[in-house]
């Protein structure tokens, strides 16, 4: 028995040592992971305390107060008034401050972490020249946070991975190869696999938002049919993105290496688990690269803050746009048989 | 009879393997016609390319006088050597499939009924037997009536009373007046099977016509076989052409009483002797120097 095991746990290995595409792809991607992650959280201890700072200017200059050089606070600059607000009522920011004349504070009476910022903030401010305003609001639960989150990553492991590995085991397997054989377009195969993953995820993704909203009362302050159009165009997104990924690979073990490499910097830069609003600007404009990036945005600013479809359009049109890209390109360079 | 397919000049070009060397042939409507050759001798590419599902290095095929396009991929039905079906699928829903696919649609109660696959409709896919699914991939070459079928290999692998099942469908199908083009290295099928043959190797048809016409061509003689055993040696004594192959002397002759007689009269026995026609298998032996299954 154990000549029979060893007999294929060889030729197991042999295989995987001569498909060098596999081979690289699982040393390169563990090996990119790791130097970008060691870049990405390279920033020293992480603040204990978030606080906004209302100014025009992308950088915070410590010398306009003795409050910035605070430690244990990451202080960083907001653009407008009513985004610092919301962002306040939400406990999103412990704390919002304006240096320029009238020097002025928010802080949420409601927020434990607001209390103990608003009193370093009162410390350090020696002239006691800075006037004091309340924002009330409900602090945002991380469950409510996460949801969106969860949902689209649930979402894009189901795209991804559901699409790109069935096709490439299509290909592999010659079933692709009797389709080609028949009047069926590259294109209309295409997107008959976008509706029926579409269908699928839509269902598994609404089952288990109403799980949620009933066991969880999760937080919906706006409109379903809202959520519903980002869900749908996200999802077409992200099957795109797949069959892009999967239009001409032939092994699936070179198929998982490329899904991993696209959805494991969607999975630690798009927001799924935490909020990037305190990285680096560039990291925050790499990760719009994604389109989970936008579902995910655009989904918790319905969820959480009750924009409207107007309000996301943006993220809408960068998801569409997305989805005709790599839907064009997968169809194009689509290859209906392994070599 | 018009031309129903016409391979020009095709040629495939593998790296380092040239598959398929400036092949030309045509094939008349409603005929069975039979490409024949050992593994590797280049008819499955030569056939894809005529399917349409892998492209020449250069050469056209032309189907009923034009350039093969749509209206050739929607009235051919084709039987690869190896598919694989969607799992999960019963026999009536991947028929229902690839049904859905044509314009040109076949009844499909009536493909049921001739390939026998009413008590299979609602088994799984997976759970075929080698000859049902045999029948059920012909099938579905039948979906869209078409007016010619490819049959790549279609009963390798199957037993022998699954082959003779089969080759009486595939006569039902040309009787009807579909043109057949199957590839196969059994010789006893394309025989039996195949008005016309074109016998490939190395990437080049070498022979080409009538199975019978084409061994009576080459052919004026009958062939005795006796075990290698049996003879011990004693051939010197005969002229004719004497053949080693897997155990057997061959001898082929034109007077069979006079070489009767002369391995009488010098083989200790003959109790094992066999006398028959040449068959293709023979025909290629001769053409090629090699064996089918070589």
């Amino acid at each position: 028995m154990l000549k029979r095991i060893f007999a294929i746990f060889r030729a197991r290995n042999l295989e995987f040592m001569r498909d060098r595409s596999s081979l690289s792809w699982n040393i390169v991607l563990p090996v990119a992971l790791m130097f970008g992650l060691s870049f990405i959280f390279s920033g020293g201890d992480r603040a204990v305390y978030t606080i906004g700072v209302l100014q025009s200017a992308d950088q915070i200059d410590e010398s306009v107060h003795p409050f910035l050089e605070t430690r244990y606070m990451d202080f960083v600059p907001v653009a407008s008034e009513a985004d610092g607000f919301r962002k306040v009522a939400r406990h999103r920011l412990d704390l919002l401050v304006r240096f320029d004349p009238p020097a002025q504070y928010w802080v949420n009476p409601d927020s434990p972490k607001g209390y103990y910022a608003e009193i370093a903030l009162l410390q350090a401010d020696q002239r006691n020249e800075i006037a004091k305003a309340q924002i009330t609001g409900d602090a945002v639960r991380y469950v409510d946070w996460v949801l969106p989150g969860i949902l689209g990553m649930n979402m894009m492991f189901s795209c991804l991975f559901g699409v790109g590995y069935v096709v490439v085991r299509y290909r592999k397997n010659g079933f692709l190869k009797r389709l080609h054989a028949t009047p069926l377009r590259a294109i209309e195969f295409v997107i008959a696999q976008v509706a029926s993953r579409l269908l699928l995820i839509i269902v598994i993704t609404a089952f288990v938002y109403a799980g949620t909203k009933y066991f969880l009362d999760t937080r919906m302050e706006g409109s379903h049919l809202t959520l519903l159009i980002i869900a749908i165009i996200g999802s077409v997104s992200l099957i795109s993105m797949g069959l892009l990924v999967a239009a001409r690979v032939t092994s699936e073990e070179l198929a998982g290496g490329l899904l991993n490499m696209v959805t494991w910097p969607m999975m630690l830069l798009s927001g799924v688990w935490f909020s990037l609003e305190a990285a680096e600007g560039w990291v925050r404009e790499l990760a719009k690269v994604f389109p989970l990036t936008h579902v995910l945005d655009a989904a918790r600013a319905v969820m959480l803050d009750g924009a409207t479809l107007r309000d996301v359009s943006d993220e809408i049109a960068w998801l569409a746009i997305m989805s005709v890209v790599f839907l064009t390109l997968g169809a194009s360079i689509f290859r209906w048989r392994s070599n | 009879m018009p031309t129903a397919l016409e391979a020009r000049n095709l040629v495939k070009q593998y790296p380092g393997v040239l598959a398929v060397d400036d092949v030309s042939f045509s094939v008349a409507e409603g005929i069975c016609f039979g490409l024949l050759g050992p593994n590797g001798a280049g008819k499955t590419t030569t056939v894809e390319i005529m399917e349409g599902v892998t492209p020449p290095s250069s050469g056209e095929v032309w189907y009923f006088g034009k350039p093969a396009g749509r209206k050739f991929r929607e009235e051919a039905g084709i039987q690869f050597q190896n598919t694989a079906l969607q799992d999960f699928l019963t026999v009536q829903e991947t028929l229902e499939m690839f049904h859905s696919l044509y314009n040109r649609q076949a009844d499909l109660e009536r493909i049921i009924e001739e390939c026998a696959l009413g008590e299979l409709l609602d088994r799984d896919n997976r759970k075929l037997s080698g000859g049902q699914r045999q029948r059920l991939l012909l099938a579905v070459a039948l979906v869209n009536e078409p007016r010619l079928v490819f049959l790549d290999e279609p009963t390798t692998g199957l037993d022998p009373q699954a082959r003779r099942n089969f080759w009486e469908l595939v006569q039902r199908i040309r009787a009807g007046g579909t043109t057949i083009i199957l590839t196969t290295h059994y010789m006893d099928e394309a025989h039996i099977l195949c008005d016309d043959i074109a016998i490939m190797d190395e990437g080049k048809i070498i022979s080409r016509g009538n199975p019978d016409e084409l061994l009576r061509r080459q052919y004026k003689n009958v062939i005795i076989e006796l075990p290698l055993e049996d003879v011990n040696g004693a051939l010197d004594c005969i002229e004719h052409r004497v053949l080693e192959s897997q155990g057997l002397i061959e001898v082929a002759t034109d007077d069979v009483n006079a070489s009767l007689q002369l391995l009488a009269a010098n083989v200790t026995g003959l109790n094992r002797l066999k006398i028959r026609q040449p068959n293709l298998e023979d025909l290629f032996l001769d053409l090629t120097g090699h064996s089918l299954r070589a």
